[in-house]
């Protein structure tokens, strides 16, 4: 069994201990722990469940490459799935349950699927689920999606209540990773002075390096982490963050990394997490390496793991993995292992080296001084046990297995396929890798790294993350970071001799299927070494390929421990050399980073900015039912107590037409438009003549981009001969700006003509209704008579001892002022129109009524009767479409022959024959179906709405030779495709047509 | 009727919240926008008038009290002055530019001003803008127009203990309610 050790423990502070349930048992482990050796220490060895056979799972590593121990962390509010037991730090109270098994991790009905596995090869659902077609909607696909899926989904009315943020910085040099290479790389570029920062994904400096062992400069590689750290520690230009994972490089030195901030202290106060969004000058990656597991029978069983997550476990947090410990290697490095177990006091049977050296190196000779039996060139045949390690059968490795030479009894195995380093940062930006055979791994290749803006190397990666297998490589290599002849030496090293590795991708080597079946690679999504053979069988020969049809590495764990082992596997099966294979992307994050690192502010009130208008506040208080228009909010209506929606907005309706409504229009766009050329400009701009307007008055104009296609609309006023003050649509103010501002800087650079958004500066209130100019009247102030403002013109004055601008147009076919105040004053002036409106029943009106308003007048609105698709002219509006003018934006495009097509769509009034509100968007049909098989159509609904002016529903639609046809009546189907509406083709302009009310 | 108008009302009515720093909706503040060659004495002229200040270097922000002259572009300064002075100062500035192609524009109620006070001002500001905050990057007197979360801010620091920030009115809330949360208790960063 696997069990706390009574001494030791680097990391662990035995005074202090911690309870946490697992599945419902309580546990107890220290300060210092990892769940993992916590949990290892407390005899838990099976913590999960493989995703396809259900295969019972034990810790293999030690970090974040982890595959198997995924847990459910927290409950309730705070619950997190897939949360990794290597990478989770322990404290009191801590709540983790295993995943993916059903009723409990011992008895677990899905493990079925492992005796079914010879049925279940790779590509298994590309082939099983494409016949019969029919069964897909009912029985494939509940059944795909009740198994997919490692974790459970949190609720989906939990709300997480921590909290997460962001933070920008700027840097010369981003060093990922305190290793002895990071730390080294950040010292040096430190003293040049530099801004550096320093980020370390686990909670502890120094990387391996202290569990590793070693001599640096005379001092152990502990004491030596210490003193770089000291000295890093006092230079104000180098900032240290632990518990800090750079998760990504992107373009132009931007990289992201995670920072768990409260993860191990949950009743800590701030940010759980923080994103950090990093601009640096260079980018260097000492990220380490990871060690790769050897493909044998049976090496998922719990209890088989990494030789260095062993001495992880031994070393660092005083875990014995078990009393018997089997190393199995094809290089030195797992000898450490033995090492450490049997300083430790735990009883190594057997190392059994793939390799046979013509003569002992330095750490085989000193195992076999301690007398640990070494066994070279032997291989685990398979690895004995059902739920865990009960010992291994060992083979000659160079055999094709199942001879049995000799069965070890263990409770460990600790396996060694050399180590791959970490290039995943190095890769993301397209960095390259080369295939180094001697030391056989991908490294990055120093010839392609990812560049920068000027084609300048943007990262650079040190040592082990570099390829560099010794302490002294690793010190050499942060050197040559900083040239130049001020450079400090590389501090030295003891001596660190090591027999070269010897690659090993299958053991043993001649392995018969019924071995390489049981050889996993992929241990989360369960791809062993038969499925990737199979897949290049198939023809998957392409690596990217090969990983989709076999799942390989597109687990949670993103093929950390698989990758390498996997596409060798596949070269050996194309008969093609390694690097011909290459490897699959590397993409970011490095490891899953949490959702509300991403999300970071955009969340409750601060997820989306909401505009609000100076009038906003009276509106939200008294019943305003918000929609969102952009990123405004406008009240559809505003209601009364007990009333509904609909009524609302009969009523604003009604009541504006016959008395007094009010409307908060601030959100209209606002653009001023000065300079000589100010006139010839929004001649370009508008499709009709704007420099002929004098000043004191008002124009309609429409506005299309360069294809002709309408784009807004909205109401022109001369200030003065320089100066125009352009009304653009809601969602249009900071677009049309931007048209403006974008014909000006691009094209026409030489036209004297400034613009300004003066959209907020303003709120802007229509006064509507017969009773408006009665209550401007009442208020006192300005002359609002007809023939001195008469319709479409524009005066400014006070009312009510307030400046405004007023401007005397209608776009509800009544009487109509809008007034334009500055908006710290606009609330005032709302007040006051209420107050002395009540004698003329005065109510505010929203957006729905103001939609009525206008298309009981025919009045088009942008995006309504627009869709990007629809041009002036098939609204009807060629009167405003200048024919004198020789050039506007959009009147060459409208020349087209498509534009002129005879049979466009066009604006038209529909009325159904009884008296119902068509659905919007719906579409007239015609006999007979298009060459898809679709009902031919002749038009479509645009503006529907119940009048309660007239009483019945009244509808504007596009139709073809709509205008010719009015009195026609043609059908429209409603959403099930075979209802249809009746309507009559009518003229657009259902109400006072002469225009009589507006111009009173 | 008159009396109503003795205060304009700002988007927030002067909110405020103490965290790691303070934050404070500033009163209405004067703004004027001039667009211009800046290069031409009557440009200059009718900018440092109404400021009192000299023309701001490139990206210079020269403010003191209510008054001030912030470079916003190569063609733009937003002159600052008293509230009640705007008025005038927009007529004096325009018939000063009469013959000059130019803008001037009231921006005063298009805006809200907040004033942050506090050590640390820099690690709160950089949780929200992509703008370098570091002390070369932006010294004391630099104006940066940038964004802070989704929306455009300009901003500048009088001094490591005081920054001012303009954004637009109608997100008035928004901003004051990021920079609440970024000046959370117990959210320190300790980079800058």
């Amino acid at each position: 069994m696997s069990t706390r050790l009574a001494t030791g423990g680097r990391l662990i502070d035995r005074s202090k201990q911690q309870s946490f349930t697992f599945n419902g048992k309580r546990l107890t482990g220290h300060a210092g722990d990892t769940l993992a050796s916590a949990l290892l220490a407390n005899d838990q060895v099976l913590v999960g469940r493989s995703f396809k056979y259900h295969r019972p799972r034990g810790i293999v590593a030690s970090g974040a490459e982890e595959p198997n121990a995924l847990m459910g962390l927290g409950e309730g509010h705070r619950f997190e799935p897939n949360q990794r037991a290597t990478t989770t730090e322990l404290f009191d109270g801590l709540t983790a349950r295993s995943q993916n098994h059903w009723p409990s991790l011992e008895t677990d009905i899905g493990s079925l699927n492992a005796a079914l596995s010879s049925l279940l090869p790779a590509g298994f659902y590309y082939k099983t689920f494409m016949q019969p077609r029919a069964f897909w909607k009912h029985v494939y696909e509940p059944f795909i999606r009740k198994s997919a899926g490692l974790g459970q989904a949190p609720d989906a009315e939990a709300r997480d209540p921590d909290t997460y943020e962001h933070f920008h910085a700027h840097v010369d040099t981003l060093v990922v990773g305190g290793g002895i290479a990071g730390l080294e790389a950040a010292k040096r570029a430190g003293e040049t002075g530099a801004r550096v920062l320093l980020v370390e994904q686990t909670a502890h400096w120094g990387g391996r390096a202290p569990v590793d062992g070693g001599e640096i400069e005379g001092h152990s590689t502990e004491a030596y982490v210490a003193m770089l750290l000291a000295d890093l520690e006092v230079m104000e230009n180098v900032t240290l963050r632990s518990r800090c994972m750079a998760a990504g490089v992107y373009d132009h030195g931007y990289a992201l990394a995670y920072e768990r901030l409260t993860d191990h202290a949950p009743r800590a106060k701030g940010p759980r997490h923080r994103l950090w969004r990093i601009r640096a000058g260079r980018i260097v990656t000492a990220t380490g390496a990871i060690e790769r597991p050897l493909p044998f029978a049976g090496n998922d069983l719990p209890g088989v793991m990494l030789a260095s997550a062993v001495r992880d476990y031994v070393v660092n947090w005083a875990v014995s993995p078990g009393d018997r410990t089997v190393v199995v290697t094809n290089n030195d490095d797992a000898y450490r292992t033995a090492l450490s177990l049997r300083k430790a006091g735990l009883a190594v049977p057997a190392i059994l080296d793939a390799r046979v050296l013509p003569k002992d190196s330095p750490l085989m000779a000193e195992a076999r001084k301690m007398g640990i039996r070494i066994l070279q060139g032997h291989a685990i045949d398979h690895v004995q046990g059902t739920r865990r390690v009960r010992g291994v059968a060992i083979c000659s490795h160079a055999g094709e297995g199942g001879a049995v030479i000799e069965e070890i009894a263990c409770e460990a195995v600790a396996m060694s396929g050399g180590w791959s380093p970490v290039v995943h940062l190095w890769s993301h930006c397209g960095g390259k890798l080369v295939w180094d055979q001697t030391r056989v791994m991908f490294r990055p290749d120093p010839d392609r790294p990812p560049t920068g803006d000027r084609g300048q190397p943007m990262v650079h990666a040190v040592g082990a993350a570099n390829g560099a297998l010794t302490l002294q490589e690793v010190l050499d290599d942060a050197a040559r970071l900083e040239p130049g002849p001020k450079t400090r030496a590389a501090p030295q090293a003891g001596p660190q001799e090591e027999a070269p590795l010897a690659p090993v991708w299958m053991m043993p080597q001649g392995a018969s299927i019924r071995h390489r079946m049981k050889a996993w690679l992929d241990y989360q999504n369960d791809v062993k070494v038969s499925d990737v053979q199979l897949a290049a069988r198939e023809g998957f020969e392409s690596v990217e390929h090969a990983k989709r049809y076999t799942t390989l590495g597109m687990a949670t764990d993103q093929g950390k421990l698989s990758n390498i082992n996997g596409l060798a596997t596949l070269s050996g099966a194309l008969g093609a050399e390694i690097p011909q294979v290459g490897t699959t992307t590397f993409r970011p994050p490095y490891t899953p980073i949490s959702m509300g690192a991403i999300a970071g502010p955009a969340r409750a009130e601060t997820f989306q900015p909401v505009r609000e208008t100076p009038i906003h506040g009276w509106l939200n208080a008294n019943g305003a039912e918000w929609e969102p228009v952009g990123q405004w909010r406008r009240p559809y209506c505003i209601k009364r107590p007990g009333e509904s929606t609909h009524e609302a907005v009969m009523r604003e309706v009604t009541n504006t037409r016959q008395n007094l409504g009010l409307l908060d229009a601030s959100t209209l766009g606002k653009i001023v438009v000065k300079g000589p050329d100010a006139g010839r400009f929004l001649d370009m701009l508008y499709t009709n003549m704007m420099s002929t307007l004098k000043p004191g008055r008002c124009r309609y104009g429409l506005m299309c981009n360069e294809n002709g296609f309408l784009i807004d609309d909205g109401v022109v006023a001369r200030i003065d001969d320089e100066t125009f003050l352009c009304h653009t649509t809601t969602g249009g103010a900071e677009a049309i700006h931007a048209h403006m501002e974008d014909w000006l800087q691009c094209e026409w650079w030489d036209w004297l003509v400034y613009t300004a958004n003066v959209t907020e500066q303003y709120g802007q209130i229509a006064v509507v209704g017969p009773k408006a100019r009665k209550v401007l009247e009442a208020i006192g102030g300005m002359d609002v008579s007809a023939e001195t403002l008469p319709f479409m013109g524009w005066t400014e004055g006070e009312l009510g001892g307030i400046p405004v601008r007023l401007y005397r147009i209608s776009f509800s076919g009544e009487l109509s002022f809008e007034i334009a105040v500055k908006a710290g004053y606009a609330r005032q002036l709302w007040d006051l129109l209420l107050t002395v409106g009540r004698q003329f029943d005065v109510m505010p009106y929203g957006t729905e009524a103001l939609h009525i308003l206008r298309a009981e007048k025919g009045f088009i609105m942008i995006g309504d009767e627009t869709d990007g698709t629809v041009i002036p002219q098939d609204l009807g509006l060629d009167w405003a479409i200048s024919k004198k003018k020789a050039d506007y934006l959009g009147k060459r495009a409208q020349e087209r022959p498509d534009m002129v097509r005879e049979d466009r769509w066009k604006l038209v009034g529909l009325e159904t024959l009884d008296g119902s509100v068509l659905p919007d968007g719906a579409y007239a049909v015609e006999e007979g179906e298009n060459a898809n098989g679709q009902r031919n159509v002749q038009g479509r609904v645009t503006s529907a709405y119940h009048s309660p002016t007239l009483g019945r529903g009244i509808a504007m639609g596009l139709v073809r030779h709509g205008p010719e046809r009015i009195g026609e009546v043609i059908r429209f189907a409603r959403t099930d495709g075979t209802t249809m509406i009746e309507a009559r083709i009518v003229d657009p302009v259902f109400y006072d047509k002469d225009g009589e009310k507006q111009n009173v | 009727m008159s009396e109503a108008l003795t205060q304009p009302v700002t988007a927030l009515g002067g909110a405020r919240f103490d965290g790691l720093i303070s934050v404070r909706e500033m009163p209405a503040q004067g703004m004027i926008s001039l667009r211009g060659d800046l290069a031409l004495p009557p440009v200059k002229n009718a900018a440092t008038g109404v400021a009192g200040f000299d023309m701001p270097a490139r990206r210079a922000a020269q403010c003191a009290g209510q008054r001030g002259l912030l470079w916003m572009a190569p063609d733009e300064v937003l002159v600052l002055c008293p509230y009640d002075e705007v008025p005038a100062a927009v007529a004096s500035m325009e018939k000063l530019l009469f013959k000059f192609h130019s803008l001037v524009t009231d921006v005063s109620d298009a805006r809200a001003m907040f004033e942050l006070r506090g050590g640390g001002l820099r690690d709160v500001l950089a949780k929200l803008t992509p703008a370098d905050m570091s002390a070369t990057a932006l010294p004391p007197g630099e104006l940066r127009r940038s964004r802070l979360a989704q929306v455009p801010a300009a901003f500048w620091l009088e001094s490591e203990a005081r920054a001012q920030v303009i954004c637009y009115r109608s997100v008035a809330r928004y901003v004051f309610d990021l920079l609440k949360s970024a000046a959370r208790p117990g959210s320190a960063v300790g980079f800058h």
